[in-house]
């Protein structure tokens, strides 16, 4: 699915974000991208759709070398990629309903867009994705209106308006409380499991990957550090990525929801699934 | 720690500023005075008028009053053109200054050249003054409120394209980022993920500048570019000044009410 090879990225500053970075996801799952700030987080799922331009290196996505593409070309690609932001990234004056459809905007043309003209199974879509995201009824509120956490549910129901082949999710929860995190997190990887999206998932609480993720990536300074199961994180894993500290309590908190939250993932997948 | 040690580490004395620093301070208000003195003795100011300078203005008042009301009647026609001129004049410059707004942001513009090529136009339109511009406009349409309506816009352009442009330039670059990464094109990306940002200051502006060309075209007349500047000159070189009055308190109304009206709207913009 997603094929990244030695791929490098140095800002004009002369400073060397990622030096070297192989990453393959081939199934559908959730993969946090977890490192200390600085290491390259960002930059990486950036690159992915070229939002900052790699260096070199190649990334692959099915069959697209994405780094290859033209303009033109690029556009199309990124239609293939939803992403979701730290800070939601909505337009601010504009409705839910308008922020939500404007994950269709490579699909339209200009003066559809223009005239908020949108294509009928476009429109039912976006109802059926508010109603999943646990926001039906607010799509005339202005997005300025909304809490933190119905903005990043806005933030997500874009993104899938896509319908992408991959996610990109860029700290989803580091501007939420903790309760609003987690639920955020849970409907993130549940959407990514019920439409069998992969998911690249940069996040900074390590407890939070470690209960929600499949994987989980660690990065230092450029390069990969740690690639496997959530459940491999280890005080070891946690210093190399990190450097000296002491991890107990960091692994405490993920060990307490350790192995029920996927029980529950699943049960509600089955009752969604029930339901619909 | 001793009592002499505790005492050096931690002084009583704290200044803001060096001494060095002071005195380049003092030095630039030395320089401010300089200038202004210096201004003052160049421009070789008759003070002899200025004796008798508070009888002519008292005078000049007594000769206002009453105002010759009769005289209203005569320029009710020139004073909606005033305000005419002023509104189609503001709504051209809508539809000009946005596109040289949108090329004149250095975040948004494609290139070095497009980006120069509007600044140029919003610094041209800025240095040169309405009745100036009103000047060009009469020589080119001949006299008349078209060449009004024409100036008008020309030094308005510049105005609210620099304050649009300085507004995209301040745009939350993170929405913009995310338009991008869903697919859309340069021009969607312009229509929802900058403009609706820059909107409030858009009407904002277009608001307060129609406030000001209200202002600017009762003078327009003097040049021959139509509204109520025509009687006001008229009525000036025949030292009617009752009908002088009248004029500037019918203008002085129509203000009022323009100011009254762009702060409404401005306050419901947001």
């Amino acid at each position: 699915m997603l094929t990244i090879n030695n791929l490098v990225k140095v800002y004009p500053t002369g400073k060397e974000a990622l030096s070297g970075v192989d990453l393959t996801v081939s199934e559908p799952q959730v993969v946090a991208i977890i490192g200390s700030s600085g290491a390259g987080k960002s930059t990486l799922i950036r690159c992915i759709n070229r939002l900052v331009e790699p260096t070199s290196g190649s990334i692959v996505l099915d069959d697209t070398d994405v780094t290859a593409l033209s303009r033109r070309g690029l556009r199309r690609a990124r239609r293939r990629m939803g992403m979701i932001f730290q800070e939601y990234n909505l337009v601010e004056r504009l409705t839910v309903m308008e922020n939500v459809l404007s994950g269709r905007l490579g699909y339209v043309g200009f003066w559809r867009a223009y005239l908020r003209n949108y294509p009928p199974e476009d429109i039912a879509a976006a109802f059926e994705l508010l109603e999943r995201v646990g926001i039906a009824g607010y799509e005339d509120t202005r997005a300025d209106a909304l809490s933190g956490g119905q903005r990043q549910r806005v933030g997500i129901a874009r993104a899938l308006m896509q319908r992408p082949d991959l996610l990109l999710v860029d700290e989803p929860t580091a501007s939420l409380d903790p309760k609003t995190s987690r639920q955020i997190m849970r409907l993130l990887c549940e959407l990514a499991h019920e439409r069998g999206t992969p998911a690249l998932v940069n996040i900074h609480d390590v407890a939070l990957a470690r209960t929600y993720a499949d994987r989980i990536v660690g990065l230092h300074d450029g390069k990969v550090a740690f690639d496997g199961p959530a459940d491999a994180l280890n005080h070891e894993v946690l210093t190399d990525i990190y450097g000296e500290e002491d991890w107990s309590t960091t692994l405490a908190d993920a060990e307490d929801g350790a192995g029920k939250p996927d029980r529950r993932l699943h049960d509600e997948v089955e009752h969604e699934a029930a339901a619909g | 720690m001793t009592v002499d040690e505790h005492a050096r580490r931690h002084p009583e004395v704290w200044r803001r500023f060096s001494p060095r620093q002071t005195l380049v301070r003092y030095a630039w208000y030395l320089g401010i005075v300089f200038v202004a003195v210096w201004s003052v003795s160049n421009l070789d100011i008759p003070w002899f008028y200025f004796l008798d300078a508070h009888t002519q203005a008292g005078d000049l008042i007594t000769r206002m009053i009453p105002p010759d009301w009769a005289y209203f009647d005569e320029i009710l026609d020139p004073l909606l053109e005033t305000i005419h001129i002023a509104t189609l004049g503001t709504a051209i410059t809508f539809f000009l200054a946005f596109p040289v707004a949108i090329l004149a942001a250095r975040n948004i513009s494609p290139n070095a050249m497009t980006w120069f090529v509007a600044r140029f136009i919003l610094v041209a339109s800025r240095s040169v003054n309405t009745v100036v511009w009103a000047l060009l406009f009469v020589a080119i349409f001949g006299p008349g409120p078209v060449a009004g309506i024409w100036a008008v816009a020309a030094r308005s352009i510049g105005f609210v394209g620099k304050l649009t442009a300085e507004a995209i330039e301040e745009i939350d670059e993170g929405t913009v980022e995310a338009i991008e990464a869903t697919g859309a094109s340069r021009l969607q990306v312009l229509m929802i993920g900058v403009i609706p940002q820059v909107l409030p200051v858009i009407y904002g502006t277009m608001i307060y500048r129609w406030d000001i060309n209200i202002r600017e075209s009762t003078v327009l007349g003097f040049v021959g570019a139509g509204g109520i500047g025509i009687q006001l000159y008229a009525s000036i070189n025949q030292f009617a000044w009752r009908e002088v009055a009248v004029i500037l308190l019918a203008v002085f109304g129509v203000v009022i009410v323009s100011e009254f009206v762009s702060a409404i709207i401005r306050q419901r913009i947001n």
